[in-house]
């Protein structure tokens, strides 16, 4: 334990000396990479040990009422903080070179701070022992992303995005402040998560209280729709590693908070379930269909991210159902779905950042129209994202086939073993996570393609080209994870996941056991599979070579229908590409189209826009905040500047305090 | 995991007569039409032909239009490892291998869409675009017809699916027969999602994509075609045959190939009898075949 404090500290250090040294950028990137680095490195060693042995603990008192410095790393947390550290370290590794592109126009010193801190806040959340230690952790993880985000804040956009965000995030403490407020009730008044565990005499309507509660407020932070609002915002806003750190593992820690909460609620009732499920199936179908409508490349991976949180709630539901039914396969299974797609999220929508990353430092656009044969300046890059496409799209052998499969297999046990009409919650999610396949398919064929593939659309990038050597690591490195993470499972599969479903599920460990050992064949058959595919294709490869050779190999444009001047514009563009899907969805997407035909016989100007805004805001939040704004208005004449009135002001409120402490006395 | 060596010979038969069957349906087409139409093995001679010719590739194309028709290839025929013939079970069986199944389809798609989009062709792109946006809706209509078959016989491997004691009849097998005929000819872009024989790009899905593929590449495309023809068939008629008594082991097989043969006729029936749809209705069709499906699954014991 000691281990993670060190590394808490240096992380702490080092954003410090990063701060201190931000007169010289090169100075700063090595102090605030480097710390970053040097502490999730020693930070992941208590994480990886803590998934075999007891929890480690830490105790000391501290002023604070309410609370104490307890923290507690256990296999769920290790868990998580595996994840967390891991993607961190990258991610420095890749901020690094990537921040020191900016070096000429700002100071590197307090980006660097927040991202130091970014991880520890996020390291903390996740190892907290106690309830205000919790909500202090996940305030120094808001507070700190929120500056990230408006890193490049002379930017109107930028600057509205990081609004959003902090009054998002705040909505959702508020709902975590009742949640603890009312488990401390129960907990005869402490706030440690040793008393919670204690609780047993919960009445099943506090408890669904308190459930439904942390939904919403850890649902707000996880981008479960339509909670999501400040997600597709302030992921483009941010810088591309620290894109990748929020999307890739930040918004887990909501995913934390859920499960961490579920262990003090004791058995779940299947409404529950449900919920998530429901939860699940709108934000991961709706997650993708928004996100296929945009143009922004970080602003569709953004959206990704809700439709992955998506996923991972439909597993997680799936396996509180099997927990309420006592059906112990689909528990185990849809768990442990939900927890590996936690991971390989983090893995390819990270390597997938990082990619966009690459390519906006590059091209210094994110508008995919703009783009176009990306891939053959930067070689690299087009396969590592490449690879983080196929593994988000859930397409074998990658990472992401895995998880979905745990969670599809989950919900086909479910349509055979749920009682009658419970059975709707299994078929839903097998039908949303076909349709999110085809989706998936759809918008990354279309991100991949538009980007990386034909001719460039603006002839200003013809010199660009692939990262330096850092940049280079972080992405090859993930993009490794990808395939390794189906070995990963076959031979650690038990030590990696086994404990923390244990802590959520209470399941005997043996069960567990038992029932995760039913995942060995179809992963068994799966590297078959793949290894008789790959060798087929070189096969093929070699064949056609064979043929080819000696024979006339000729080089022609691109078949143009007997057109003779067709340029790079002429090609189909992302919102073309997904003109029909989008407008199959009109109702909800609501994109808008500003139109300008091309008119007479010898049309002069013709143009089209079309942008998609996200309803949620605009029909839900907008309105809302519109009528809140008014009637704060309406207390606008306490407001007159008068400086002698305001202290007035303090007056009787002092007094009044003192008068009403007076009075309960 | 089980391997089952014997059913190689199915894997054999399937990639050696999958471009007969692709040949059967423009002779069922000339027929209709009163000529006298192509050879039954005129597929075996494109085939041929494209393997003897040399490649013309777009100065806009990289690696990924190079390696995108073998990938497809390969996964697709990889895929027939996966898929039993009645008493064959598949080569390689597991549980859950109908997922692996069914995203190896997935994977073949999105490598098709890929090597379209290379060219940087707007007609490419066009078809593309559609290909994502049918494949996305037939996607439902096949899960859940393959839910309704798992659940009737309370297994999750698809070669116990056609083997059970009590193999599905009745209403239910003949929605469910309804839903795979659509994402058969959905699949394979026949009439009424698409017409492989338009001469206007503007109207193909399928055929626009590979516009700029030649030679042994194209070749690679076509025998793709065929396969997937084989295969999406191949399950139709196994469901079809499934209620037929076990007679031998070779019997119900043997009924099921010629069940493929009638189904590539019908296709071609089809093709000749009715107009394709509008684009715009193809979504109707598709998402109704999926609620047909869903109306299998409910009324599923």
């Amino acid at each position: 334990m000691e281990i993670f404090l060190i590394a808490l500290f240096v992380l702490a250090v080092g954003g410090a000396t990063a701060l201190a040294c931000s007169f010289n950028a090169r100075l700063a990137s090595w102090m605030g990479a480097g710390s970053a680095v040097i502490g999730c490195t020693l930070g992941l060693i208590p994480a990886v040990r803590s998934l075999t042995t007891e929890p480690l603990t830490w105790h000391s008192a501290w002023p604070l009422p309410y609370c104490s410095f307890s923290l507690k790393i256990d296999a769920l947390a290790g868990f998580f903080l595996i994840v967390i550290l891991g993607l961190s370290l990258l991610g420095a590794l890749y901020g690094g070179e990537y921040l020191y592109g900016y070096a000429r126009q700002r100071k590197l010193g307090t980006p660097w701070l927040s991202f130091n801190f970014l991880i520890i806040g996020m390291a903390l959340t996740v190892a907290a022992d106690n309830g205000l230690l919790f909500l202090l952790a996940w305030e120094v993880m808001t507070l700190s992303s929120f500056l990230l985000v408006i890193f490049e804040h002379e930017q109107a956009e930028v600057r509205s995005a990081g609004l959003t965000y902090l009054i998002a995030a705040h909505i959702g403490v508020a709902f975590l402040i009742l949640v603890f407020l009312l488990l401390s009730e129960h907990a005869s008044g402490s706030m440690d998560f040793a008393y919670f565990l204690q609780i047993h005499d919960l009445q099943s309507k506090t408890a669904g209280i308190i459930f439904f509660f942390s939904i919403i407020g850890f649902g707000t932070k996880a981008g479960f729709m339509p909670f999501h609002v400040w997600l597709p915002d302030a992921h483009p806003a941010a810088p591309s590693h620290v894109s990748a750190i929020m999307s890739g593992v930040m918004i887990k820690t909501g995913i934390y908070g859920i499960l961490r909460i579920l262990t003090f609620l004791g058995p779940p009732p299947p409404w529950w379930g449900g919920l998530l499920v429901n939860v699940g199936v709108v934000s991961g179908v709706l997650g993708v269909w928004f996100a296929l409508a945009q143009h922004d490349l970080k602003r569709l991976l953004a959206y990704h991210s809700v439709e992955n949180i998506g996923i991972i709630a439909m597993g997680l539901g799936i396996g509180l159902l099997g927990i309420s039914y006592h059906l112990p396969t689909i528990a185990v299974l849809g768990l442990a779905g939900g927890l590996l797609h936690v991971m390989n999220h983090a893995i390819f929508k990270g390597l997938l950042f990082l990619g966009a990353g690459a390519v906006l430092q590059a091209t210094h656009t994110r508008e995919m129209d703009h783009l176009g044969g990306v891939g053959k300046k930067m070689p690299l890059t087009s396969v590592v994202f490449l690879i983080g496409a196929v593994a988000i799209c859930g397409l074998p052998p990658l990472n992401g086939f895995i998880s979905e499969f745990f969670i599809y297999w989950a919900s086909f046990l479910g349509t055979m073993q749920f009682a009658d009409s419970r059975i709707i919650f299994a078929l839903a999610i097998i039908v949303a996570l076909a349709l999110i396949g085809g989706l998936a398919v759809a918008c990354f064929s279309k991100a991949f393609s538009i980007v990386f593939l034909g001719e460039p659309r603006n002839q200003e990038h013809q010199h660009i080209h692939d990262p330096g050597v850092a940049m280079t690591i972080a992405m090859v490195f993930l993009a490794a994870m990808c395939f390794l993470v189906s070995i990963l499972v076959l031979y650690c599969g038990l030590p990696l996941l086994g404990q923390t479903i244990h802590i959520v599920s209470k399941l005997e460990l043996q069960q567990i056991e038992y029932q995760l050992a039913a995942i060995v064949p179809p992963l068994k058959g799966l590297f078959l599979i793949s290894s008789v595919v790959l060798l087929s294709t070189t096969f093929l490869m070699l064949w056609r070579k064979y043929l080819l050779n000696k024979r006339q190999v000729g080089k022609a444009v691109t078949w143009d229908c007997g057109y003779l001047a067709p340029n790079a514009r002429m090609q189909y563009t992302s919102s073309s590409y997904a003109q029909p899907l989008v407008d199959l969805n009109c109702y909800i997407l609501r994109t808008r189209k500003d139109v300008q035909k091309p008119d007479g016989y010898f049309p002069q100007t013709a143009r089209f826009l079309s942008h998609t805004l996200d309803t949620a805001m605009q029909k839900l939040y907008r309105p809302m905040f519109e009528v809140i704004a008014r009637l704060f208005n309406k207390l606008m004449w306490l407001q007159h500047g008068y400086l002698h009135i305001y202290m007035l002001y303090l007056v009787i409120t002092l007094l009044s305090l003192f008068v009403f402490y007076l009075g309960i006395k | 995991m089980t391997w089952h060596w014997s059913s190689l010979s199915v894997v054999l038969a399937a990639l050696l007569l999958s471009p007969l069957l692709l040949g059967i349906i423009p002779r069922v087409k000339a027929w209709f039409a009163g000529r006298q139409g192509q050879p039954l093995f005129q597929v075996y001679y494109d085939l041929a032909k494209l393997l003897g010719k040399g490649a013309v590739y777009s100065t806009t194309t990289t690696w990924v239009f190079r390696l995108g028709p073998l990938l497809s290839l390969s996964t697709i025929a990889a895929s027939l490892l996966l898929l039993p013939m009645l008493e064959f079970p598949a080569t390689l069986q597991f549980s859950g291998d109908f997922l692996l199944f069914v995203y190896l389809f997935a994977m073949a798609r999105f490598f098709a869409i890929l090597t379209a989009m290379d060219t940087g062709s707007s007609f490419e792109g066009m078809g593309a675009s559609r290909e994502a946006i049918f494949a996305t809706l037939t996607e439902p209509a096949l899960f859940l017809s393959l839910a309704t078959l798992l659940k009737h016989n309370g297994t999750m491997s698809l070669s116990e699916v056609f083997l059970s004691a009590a193999p599905l009849t009745g209403t239910t097998m003949i929605l469910i027969a309804f839903v795979l005929l659509i994402v058969l000819l959905a699949e394979n872009c026949r009439v009424p999602v698409d017409d492989p024989t338009t001469h206007l790009e503007l109207t193909m899905i399928h055929e626009v994509m590979v516009l700029d593929n030649s030679g042994p590449d194209l070749a690679f495309i076509t025998y793709t075609a065929s396969l997937k023809l084989w295969i999406t068939s191949n399950i139709l008629a196994q469901l079809l045959v499934a209620p037929f008594p076990e007679h031998g082991a070779l019997l119900r097989p043997l009924l099921a190939f010629t069940t493929m043969v009638l189904l590539a006729m019908l296709v071609g029936v089809i093709e000749s009898t009715i107009a394709r749809l509008r684009l715009i209705y193809v979504p109707k069709l598709l998402v109704g075949a999926s609620m047909l499906a869903l109306l299998g699954f409910t009324i599923a014991r």
